[in-house]
């Protein structure tokens, strides 16, 4: 222990030397949505034009804080001086942003979005008083693009591993009474209380238990998981030290999709110097404790996220979900007591433990204490990983957090394919476990994906439905054929084919797979159907009865026309078309063939973007030839 | 190539839940899984290549073709779809002459769907290779691969 006591107060020496910064520091958002945005492009931009300027700064790799629609965010900080960020940094403005900031110590107040200083600083907004930030409560992504993610001694500075030590003066009873005075529930989104399973899994009988820590994050829409990982690695990792104390397991297993290269990197970095600093392994800190973690890279099954099928998996089986009991607390992983415990339910731990169960409930409300993140995307204008406590209202996130969207709100869809999809009746419910169930939706992971006209609602229940189709295991029959049958009959709603009668089947199906399927994936992959067959029935209706979708989106129902009045003529659409579908010469009308015609929206595109018309191709209901 | 496989195999012991693990190292590797490696992990494992193939054909991450030079990931997550990603996968499959999931004649690129990369604010997403390219427009699809030959 002391050992690590000297590193911590280095670490803190270090820390403010570092803040202090006696050389400018350029900090880039590098996670996966940095660099998607460009962000390894910028990092090789910056270091070049130092070396031509002949200057000196520190060029540091951070994590995601957040707000991915400002992405790729670049940050400044001179001496003496608040860090500042820039967004949407592109390789034309880094060079006069450097320029002006690092250059010549004047910050380019035009591009830049906010500052981290405490004290207002030349008219740029403190950037956690932006409007999509301020309505945050930031816990779990307390560390997020704020330390360097490949560093643990940024993370010891900031009060890393103090979580752990506290625990480990204690019993490990008594760390299970902390977490359940905390209220803590399974953020992976069934919300069952985290005390309870580690309770029955600690009294378990057996010499070897394990701790698994969920990472398979598999709902399309959602990545909170991995932005935490590779933000702040060290967060996560303190947490499975908590909880295999707690539980009494020697072994932890992070099961983590291999689509997710560099979280993995993050990870196995992290853990590396976990051991270099005695806390991996044999007699962490000089304690009874010994703990070894390993990193499992998942085949792509989002079954897996299912416990069972997750331990399968593992096994190195077909990850087939089996029936409970048992439990896997009791027999789970090659028959020993196994915990199961989602990212940020870990990643909340050290936060709790080094303040106290108190203080985590400040946050919440009764029976939903603490804060919960998500990952906001679809049709708001301010797109990415917020936290918020739970009890918040979907109108604060959409409309305070998500600065609203452009078209008029249709829908919002929680809890990816599992969940539901609430219309705007809804926009005061309350984001918690209970209301959300209520609502015929649930709270599932954190993917919050935002809907607007623009959106078919029936097009959508298919895709989620064909995603949990592809996805079922085929083990139990309601959800095999049940849910392919589902899928058929939306197809045929979806091509203008259905009948009402589709609408009785439809329920009574869904019904059906809820009750009888054998895990979490069928017993709610009806629930997108469900949801919007309640809130929505008009459109499948006209669908039906009108073969028409009004947000001209099932490919069946609409058709692409020139608007012969408008068109130019100028080829520009005829250029990108690709089936020759579009034909006209020069300064003449265009013509769409129906015949060839993919509706790849391409000329659609082409048109209101780079032709000189604009808006001479509309797309629009199949006009009925009578 | 046996002893590529050979290579990897001794890396892992002989303990079944390392099938996966070796399945991953063998494709990081081919590029596939190839039925004669399929052969020598069931030696070495001592388990039968039918329950190989079960355990490989389940994880959507496994492929028994041989890939192109280039692999095309669509991202058909929520976000994507949302945003356009089908249209965008329909658009390549034109663009190329293949179906979702087969490889072009010439080996240039192989066509896939993937459920999710993880940057829906980005959506949608297009992942050439290693590189993931952000609000894919579908009219400059033909102009993006033509960086890649």
């Amino acid at each position: 222990m002391n050992n690590l006591t000297k590193r911590i107060e280095s670490a803190k020496q270090k820390w403010e030397v570092f803040q202090k910064n006696e050389e400018p520091i350029i900090y880039i958002g590098a996670a996966s949505c940095g660099r998607a945005a460009g962000a390894v492009q910028l990092l090789a931009q910056t270091n070049r034009w130092l070396k031509e300027n002949e200057l000196t700064a520190k060029v540091v790799q951070v994590g995601c804080i957040g707000p991915c629609y400002l992405e790729p965010l670049v940050d400044v900080q001179m001496p003496g001086q608040p860090r500042v960020s820039y967004n949407n940094v592109t390789t034309k403005t880094l060079p006069v942003i450097l320029g002006s900031h690092v250059g010549e110590s004047v910050p380019y107040t035009k591009g830049a979005i906010g500052h981290f200083g405490k004290e207002p600083f030349n008219g740029i907004p403190r950037f956690f008083e932006l409007p999509m930030l301020k309505p945050q409560v930031r816990i779990v992504l307390r560390n997020c693009g704020l330390i360097d993610p490949e560093q643990i001694d940024q993370y010891l500075a900031v009060d890393g591993y103090q979580g752990f030590m506290n625990a480990l003066q204690t019993s490990p009873d008594d760390v299970i009474g902390v977490v359940r005075r905390a209220g803590l529930r399974g953020r992976g989104g069934a919300g069952f209380p985290t005390y309870k399973k580690w309770t029955v899994c600690r009294n378990a009988p057996g010499n070897q238990k394990y701790l698994i820590c969920n990472a398979d994050e598999g709902d399309p829409g959602a990545f909170m998981n991995r932005s935490l990982i590779e933000s702040d690695p060290h967060a996560l990792l303190e947490g499975m030290l908590i909880a295999g104390y707690a539980i009494g397991a020697s072994h932890g297993i992070v099961y983590i999709r291999a689509e997710y290269p560099l979280a993995i990197e993050r990870l196995n970095e992290a853990m590396q110097q976990m051991k270099d600093y005695g806390l991996l392994g044999e007699h962490i800190l000089d304690s009874a404790f010994s703990f070894d973690i390993k990193v499992k890279e998942g085949a792509g099954a989002f079954v897996c996220g299912e416990e069972t099928a997750l331990i399968g998996s593992i096994e190195g089986k077909r990850g087939m979900p089996k029936s409970r009991p048992p439990f896997p607390a009791i027999s789970g992983l090659f028959g020993c007591p196994t915990i199961i415990n989602n990212v940020e339910t870990l990643g909340t731990l050290p936060n709790i433990l080094r303040n106290g169960p108190d203080w985590y409930n400040r946050f919440g409300k009764e029976g939903n204490r603490g804060t919960k993140t998500f990952s906001l995307v679809g049709k708001v204008r301010r797109q990415g990983l917020i936290e918020v406590q739970l009890g918040t209202s979907l109108r604060e996130i959409i409309y305070d957090i998500g600065g609203g969207l452009q078209k008029p709100f249709k829908a919002i869809q929680t809890g990816g394919p599992s969940g539901g999809c609430l219309s705007e009746e809804f926009l005061d419910l309350t984001v918690d476990y209970e209301s959300l169930t209520a609502a015929g939706s649930i709270m599932g992971s954190g993917g919050l994906i935002v809907m607007d006209e623009d959106t078919c609602v029936v097009d959508l229940a298919k895709y989620f439905l064909d995603f949990t189709q592809k996805e079922s295991c085929g083990k139990c029959t309601p959800c095999r054929v049940g849910t392919r049958h589902m899928v058929e009959i939306l197809t045929k709603i979806t091509h203008g084919e259905g009948s009402a009668e589709d609408l009785l089947a439809l329920r009574t199906l869904g019904d059906t797979i809820k009750k009888g399927a054998l895990c979490g994936l069928g017993q709610t992959a009806p629930n997108p159907v469900l949801t919007t067959l309640r809130y929505f029935r008009n459109e499948y209706l006209e669908h039906i009865k009108e073969q028409r979708c009004r947000a001209v989106v099932c490919k069946d129902l609409i058709e692409y026309r020139v608007i012969k009045e408008k068109c130019t003529g100028c080829q520009s659409c005829v250029k990108v078309c690709p089936t020759g579908a579009i034909t006209g010469p020069r300064s003449e009308p265009h013509n769409v063939d129906k015949t060839k015609c993919i509706k790849c929206r391409s000329c659609y595109v082409t048109c209101r973007f780079e032709a000189i018309a604009g808006d001479a191709i509309v797309i629009g209901s199949v006009e009925k030839r009578s | 190539m046996p002893e590529t496989v050979d290579a990897i195999l001794v890396k892992h012991s002989r303990r079944p839940e390392n099938l996966i693990p070796i399945l991953q190292d063998v494709q990081k590797e081919l590029g596939y899984i190839s039925p004669e490696s399929v052969k020598d992990i069931s030696r070495y494992l001592r388990i039968s290549e039918n329950q190989i193939f079960g355990v490989s054909s389940f994880y959507a991450q496994f492929r028994f073709t041989r890939p192109g030079r280039h692999s095309l990931r669509v991202c058909l997550g929520t976000a994507c779809h949302v945003r356009g990603g089908a249209t965008v996968l329909d658009t390549l499959e034109n663009v190329l002459g293949v179906k979702c999931g087969d490889t072009t004649p010439d080996a240039r690129f192989d066509l896939e769907r993937v459920a999710c990369l993880g940057c829906c604010a980005l959506s949608p997403v297009v992942q050439i290779d290693k590189r993931i390219y952000s609000r894919v427009a579908v009219n400059k699809l033909s102009e993006l691969l033509k960086f890649y030959e």
